[in-house]
């Protein structure tokens, strides 16, 4: 899904309203709401965390406690592509950290970065239960079974070529 | 009752006591850091383990309640090992600059790394760095000190009611911080200071104020005056080992004389302003149909705290510098005038209980004078640095009284110091005016002691005033709550920020969890200022003969134009946090 | 709204329709494609397989030909799979451009595609699913519906028995039967430790309290395990069905599901199965008249591997940071909201409809003394039929790893198989006789676990892989308490100080003692097991860590730091392929001379071993 941008997301932020109002006022709701916004924005924006701190009642240190404990969130958007190699045991034993390596050569990101260019991110990520098809990584929703750093290399060329 | 064994001895105890409490009522004592009675009970730091047979792994002291016919121990060596390690593992990811620490000889983790002995650390490892946080003008955060046992986290939370600092990150990057680490400065912190109270290392101190003290008093042109607030004389006394809750008035005025200071005050001069003017403004508005209730102003983390969430209610809060600002302001304007002093070159230290007036002394409008009111704030800890390195034998001190004309006070002013003291000094002056006569009332025991809130209705010959008295802000909110929903009718609230009011104050002596747990410190402290209280000859305010006198010679009436311009401050609405877009 | 005689009366119907899925062969003129529709084959495209059959079918015009998704099969190593019933038959790795031949050739003209067809390990051709050595060992009961219904479709659930413990247990049968039936069966938590799940559901009836709920665990978070979503994936009714009775048996009319939210398709399959049940008046307030009410509802996780231990994912469902509590109290006690509360993990609950219909007996008789039933594996790692596999309690672990799993591929020898994850241990070849029952692994110093099965050939260095489980549990700790925070960052450190060559004398004593710390001291399971893969190690391959320390070397050639190559003369032709690919310029060398690896220059990447046609280069 194409991600949405966050501009100026607030209360008054029609999405995000609607978002908040499809949950009663119950802090126990928080990771709830926390999932659908990093699911529509692609992150979770500060201004949707002051949102959610003002109809929750939670102060934003707890609310930025909560996002930075859970890896799914993250407080800054992914890349238009976002690889995430899988490192579970089924992967790590057929070697995807070699695939991994090779992902963060060729875009000169670290872990957990988003290139320059906003084009790539790189995650590495745990047991996404294909274990079947190990090593696997994923880009965006679209996952890669079998992989090889051979396959790393055509999809990142791919992508790159794409002039768009 | 519950009866159990620990260390081969048995003890009786109630049901749902801890295997701590259990253990200590024998005399065993089992070692604690992130525990604190009723504020931070998360076992987590993992040093009070025990051994209960029957059981796999250790039990957690702290938490852990007893059972019928429970065998414990807590001394054996699998346990001394686990702390071992356990103390082993903190310290390696901690900043050892013992030395230079703050806390040196009072952090709670060197003791316990003295008494096991640790002179190795074993497993070393990589170390957490983090920048320091001292933007704000109260309160330094140094996380590279910060053991995670989040006892600061709790009081922030759970006893406050704030959550300026949270638990965030996990594992070996967990970090106690703010929203994206921002300075304190820049989230909705209110620098009531508990968190350092409750800190059993260095991690989190106040901004230091003593250095520009010290080049103040060095400084010949500078005529440095010093003004100390109520609680202060009933806790100085602990930073030199004496007994909790002994008044050391007299040797705190010496010491200060000592080092240099040109003129001794007293604060409590400035709170008996703070009630003629309070009371005054109290008084026209609820004769005059005003805003009501006012709502005290005297704490500065309270005031910060309402601004910051309830900027709704800033026409409730009374407009009333609180004593140390009124009092700073007195100084620049009547006292320079009167000795004939350019007030520029006056230099005013305020000895505080607080952390909060630290920030205080920076807000706008705090120049009643023309001049900042307050040059420099230091707490009572700060206080006894200075007298420590200043070597004076504080315990065998004489006696000295404060400097004239502004050294004087009542007993009013003392129970500043302690929640509901301002209630009861104001209600002494009010029901006064409000009777018309000479009121023989008081001692209000409905307003005194240690609870949260008090709430109470007075009969003043026929006229009803209702008033709550609310300590820490975690009871203010329901206060607040309450008025904001229009489910309260108070004419008159007080608030202190901090739990118990000044005497459990940011700035006083930090005692230990297992002090806190223990002793009824509160009590202690304000018992001694109820008892100076007992034992003035003046108990009311607006009878104070320097008053009477200042508002003769210079001041004019309560509340009138000079009084504003001195006494009196506004307020503003502060944005919760400064975001970054 | 359907009342109860509609539902039985929909089971009735629906059974006589589907009777081709179970019965081979079954006269019917009606012909099945079964396409599996979980996580491994939807990641290999059998979306595209089905939308092709549909497609196909539809423009075809043919009739009496229903697509059908399904949940795993199992076999994932085979993936995409593709059933035809009633013949049975089984596809295996289609393709979406395979769809047009099956349809033209299978389903028009009754004939079998021959090359679709799957190759055992032996390399004979197999033409149905059971005929393969991978399910021949295996008994399903939680996974008894994969691969049979259409998770999708209520309807189908209830054909195959479904909800009709439900009704046995609201008609038939008293709090107190239902759970003196469970305890009786001798069923035992799936999710790792083993707890008897009767007594679980006692404790939390006994508990005071008006509201109480029952939770279902579904943080499957074992890096290899992926057991709790293929049955969502696949079953997801059952799911519901169990958590219901569960609720009635320990008096709880509230429910929550916690998934993990990286399955998507696990989280959109129960939630369509809690709103088929509500339409269909099986959930909801007084149901079937019994005065019974049940609510369920979905919660997600957010990637946070130490919320799969119960307290912490109480504390992640009240909207927090998943921090474990300290026990006791114990949820049955103390729990949701403070409240008294059942947690129980999906492949639990998934057996639970089964024992009330089947009876305790029935149950107790699969299995071994102590571990009764069956128990689901997720086989990964070096082995030839990765996938899921379900066995009764008391198969060894040869049975899995040979029989099943088709043995190692490559022609390399097992070293050792990791169950429990990053909780467990390895077991070595010597054990491979153990029964796999929650004492025997144990005793052996590994753990059931949720059910992750890895198996490791020979090229694995087992300091790297305690060292990998603990690189993970650094960063799933939660850092509450200090033995798990610093602790097993420590343990990582003094495993990777050895695995580049800095190991000391005393570093195995010095993990080794941690290792107990950590063991004792922690709050919550997560800690308490984290040590495992170290210890387990240190007591299996001593002489590897020792191997690491003293000579620093790695005999399996993982720790890259520890690498020293050099090129047998014997071997080398000086053909100079290594020279010229070598990327820092560390080898010399004249043609046809022998050629010399600079060890200062070399950085061990390895090209100039997979280069050399003449295996010259050695570690």
């Amino acid at each position: 899904m194409e991600k949405q941008k966050c501009e100026g997301c607030n209360g008054k932020d029609p999405k995000m309203q609607e978002i908040l109002e499809t949950y009663k006022q119950d802090k126990s709701n928080l990771i709830q709401i926390l999932n659908e916004v990093q699911e529509y924005y692609g992150y979770v924006p500060e201004k949707a965390q002051l949102a959610i701190s003002e109809y929750l009642d939670i102060p934003m240190a707890e609310i930025y406690g909560v996002v930075t404990f859970y890896s799914r969130f993250t407080l800054k958007p992914k890349g238009k592509y976002h690889i995430a190699v899988c490192l579970g045991t089924a992967c790590f034993v057929k070697g995807s950290e070699q695939v991994l390596e090779r992902a963060k050569q060729r875009l000169g990101i670290d872990v957990g970065e988003t290139t320059k260019d906003g084009k790539f991110s790189l995650e590495a990520t745990r047991c996404i239960g294909a274990c079947g098809l190990a090593p696997v990584f994923t880009v965006n929703d679209e996952v890669y079974g079998k992989a090889t750093v051979k396959m790393m290399d055509e999809i990142i060329d791919k992508i790159m070529e794409n002039p768009e | 009752m519950v009866n159990l064994t620990i260390n081969g001895r048995n003890v009786e105890v109630e049901e749902g006591t801890t295997i701590l409490e259990a253990a200590k009522k024998i005399n065993i004592d089992i070692p604690t850091l992130c525990f604190l009675k009723d504020v931070n009970e998360i076992g987590d730091c993992r040093m009070c383990v025990v051994e209960v047979e029957g059981r796999r792994g250790f039990a957690t002291s702290c938490i852990q309640k007893v059972e019928e016919g429970m065998v414990v121990k807590t001394n054996t060596p699998a346990v001394i090992e686990a702390r071992r390690i356990v103390l082993d593992l903190i310290l390696s990811n901690h900043d050892r600059e013992c030395l230079t620490c703050t806390r040196n000889g009072t952090c709670e983790l060197q003791k316990l790394a003295q008494e096991f002995y640790v002179d190795e650390i074993k497993y070393q490892g990589e170390r957490n760095r983090h920048e320091i946080d001292d933007i704000s003008p109260a309160i330094v955060r140094d996380f590279n000190k910060c053991i995670l046992c989040r006892r600061c986290v709790a009081t922030c939370k759970k006893v406050q009611g704030i959550g300026a600092i949270d638990c965030t990150e996990r594992g070996f990057q967990s970090t106690v911080s703010t929203y994206k680490n921002k300075s304190l400065n820049d989230v909705n912190c209110t620098f009531c200071g508990q968190c350092i109270e409750a800190c059993p290392v260095g991690a989190l101190k106040e901004k230091d104020g003593t250095v520009a003290v010290w080049n103040a008093l060095k400084d010949e042109d500078k005529y440095v005056v010093v003004q100390t607030a109520p609680a202060v004389r009933v806790a100085l006394g602990e930073e030199f080992g004496m007994e909790i809750g002994t008044n050391v008035q007299g040797k705190m005025v010496s010491s200060l004389k000592q080092m240099g200071f040109d003129k001794v005050f007293d604060t409590n001069t400035g709170a008996d302003f703070t009630i003629v003017e309070e009371g005054n403004e109290f008084l026209s508005r609820f004769q005059n149909s005003g805003t009501l209730p006012m709502i005290t102003s005297c704490s500065p983390g309270w005031v910060r705290y309402m601004e910051l969430n309830y900027p709704e209610l800033i026409p409730n809060l009374s407009t009333c510098k609180s004593p140390h600002q009124m009092f700073g302001a007195l100084i620049k304007s009547y006292y320079a005038e009167k000795m004939n002093i350019d007030p520029s070159k006056i230099f005013v230290v305020s000895v505080m209980p607080c952390i909060a007036k630290k920030f205080e002394r920076t807000r706008d409008d705090m120049q009643g004078a023309g001049y900042d009111d307050v040059d420099s704030v230091i707490t009572t800890r700060e206080l006894a640095r200075m007298i420590k390195q200043a070597h004076i034998d504080f315990v065998n001190l004489e006696d000295a009284e404060f400097d004239d004309p502004m050294g004087e006070a009542t007993g009013a002013a003392a129970i500043f110091g302690t929640t509901g003291g301002v209630m009861e000094a104001a209600l002494r002056t009010v029901q006064e005016k409000v009777t018309g006569n000479h009121f023989e009332k008081l001692e209000y025991e409905e307003i005194r002691g240690q609870k949260g809130i008090k709430r109470a209705t007075l009969n003043m010959n026929g006229t009803e005033v209702k008033v709550v008295v609310a300590s820490g802000l975690k009871n203010a909110q329901i206060i607040m709550n309450e008025i904001k929903e229009g489910k309260a009718d108070y004419q008159f609230v007080e608030i202190m920020a901090c739990p118990g009011g000044c005497v459990m104050g940011g700035g006083q002596p930090i005692r230990t969890s297992k002090e806190r747990a223990n002793i009824d410190i509160r009590a202690k402290r304000a018992n001694a200022l109820y008892t100076i209280d007992e034992k003035s000859t003046i108990r009311k305010s607006h009878e104070n003969p320097v008053l009477k006198k200042i508002y003769e010679e210079y001041l004019g009436q309560p509340g009138g134009h000079k009084s504003h311009e001195l006494l009196h401050t506004s307020y503003i609405e502060r944005e919760k946090y400064k975001l970054d877009n | 709204m359907k009342t109860l005689e509609e539902i039985n009366k929909i089971r009735e119907e629906k059974r006589k329709e589907l009777d081709l899925r179970v019965n081979v062969g079954a006269s019917t003129h009606e012909k099945h494609i079964l396409v599996c529709h979980g996580t491994g084959c939807t990641s290999s495209k059998s979306p595209k397989i089905i939308e092709n059959f549909k497609k196909i079918i539809q423009e075809k015009n043919i009739e009496n030909v229903r697509v059908i998704q399904t949940g795993c099969f199992g076999l994932c190593a085979k993936g995409p799979i593709v059933i035809i019933r009633p013949e049975d038959v089984f596809y295996a790795m289609v393709k979406p451009e395979d769809c047009e031949e099956i349809i033209e050739k299978h389903i028009q003209n009754g004939e079998i595609v021959q090359r679709l067809l799957c190759k055992d390990v032996d390399n004979t051709t197999v033409k149905q699913l059971d005929e393969l050595n991978f399910y021949k060992k295996q008994k399903r009961i939680a996974l008894k519906n994969c691969g049979v219904i259409d998770p999708e479709n209520i309807e189908e659930y209830i054909a195959f028995d479904g909800y009709k413990a439900l009704e046995k247990v609201l008609f038939n049968m008293t709090a107190d039967e239902v759970i003196e039936e469970i305890t009786n069966s001798g069923l035992r938590g799936r999710g790792g430790a083993g707890f008897p799940t009767g007594k679980k559901w006692s404790f939390t009836k006994m508990a005071k309290g008006e509201q109480k709920y029952v939770v279902c665990n579904a943080d499957e978070g074992d890096p290899g395990a992926f057991m709790d979503r293929s049955i969502l994936e696949g079953d997801p009714h059952c799911v519901v069905e169990a958590m219901m009775i569960a609720g009635f048996a320990v008096g709880a009319n509230k429910g929550y599901i916690y998934v993990r939210a990286e399955y998507p398709i696990a989280v959109k399959r129960f939630q369509k199965a809690i709103d088929s049940a509500k339409e269909y008046g099986i959930l909801g307030k007084n149901i079937w008249n019994t005065g019974f009410d049940f609510d369920l509802e979905v919660r997600l996780g957010a990637g946070a591997f130490v919320c799969g231990e119960e307290t912490a994912l109480l504390e992640s469902i009240e909207g927090r940071r998943g921090q474990p509590r300290l026990k006791p109290p114990f949820p049955a006690n103390e729990g949701l909201f403070g409240k008294p509360t059942l947690i129980n993990n999906v492949e639990t609950y998934a057996n639970i409809t089964k024992i009330i219909l089947n009876g305790a007996e029935w149950y107790s008789s699969i299995g071994t003394e102590k571990s009764k039933g069956t128990k689901v594996f997720a086989l990964g790692g070096n082995v030839n039929n990765t996938g899921l596999v379900e066995v009764p309690m008391g198969v060894t672990l040869r049975e899995i790893v040979f029989d099943i799993g088709g043995g190692i591929p490559n022609g390399r020898e097992f070293k050792a198989a990791q169950t429990g994850g990053p909780s467990g241990g390895c077991i070595t070849a010597e054990h491979l006789d153990t029964p796999i029952d929650y004492e025997s692994l144990q005793a052996i110093g590994s753990m059931m676990g949720s059910g992750g099965l890895i198996v490791m050939d020979d090229s694995k260095c087992m300091v790297n892989l305690a060292k990998f489980y603990l690189g993970f549990t650094v960063d799933e700790s939660c850092g509450k308490c200090t033995p798990c925070r610093i602790g097993t960052k420590r343990l990582l450190e003094l495993l990777t100080k050895i695995t580049e060559g800095n190991g000391e004398d005393g570093d195995i004593e010095k993990l080794e003692r941690l290792c107990s710390n950590i063991q004792k001291a922690s709050v919550c399971g997560l800690g308490q097991t984290a040590p495992n893969p170290v210890l387990s190690t240190i007591k299996y391959f001593r002489e590897e860590y020792r191997e690491h320390i003293d000579h620093k070397q790695c005999r399996a050639g993982e720790c890259k730091a520890l690498m020293k190559l050099h090129i047998d003369s014997e071997l080398c032709k000086g053909c100079g392929l290594c020279k010229r690919n070598c990327p820092v310029d560390a080898i010399s060398g004249e043609v046809k001379q022998t050629h010399v690896i600079d060890e200062d220059k070399c950085i061990k990447c390895g090209t100039c071993i997979n280069k050399c046609p003449f295996h010259a280069i050695k570690n």
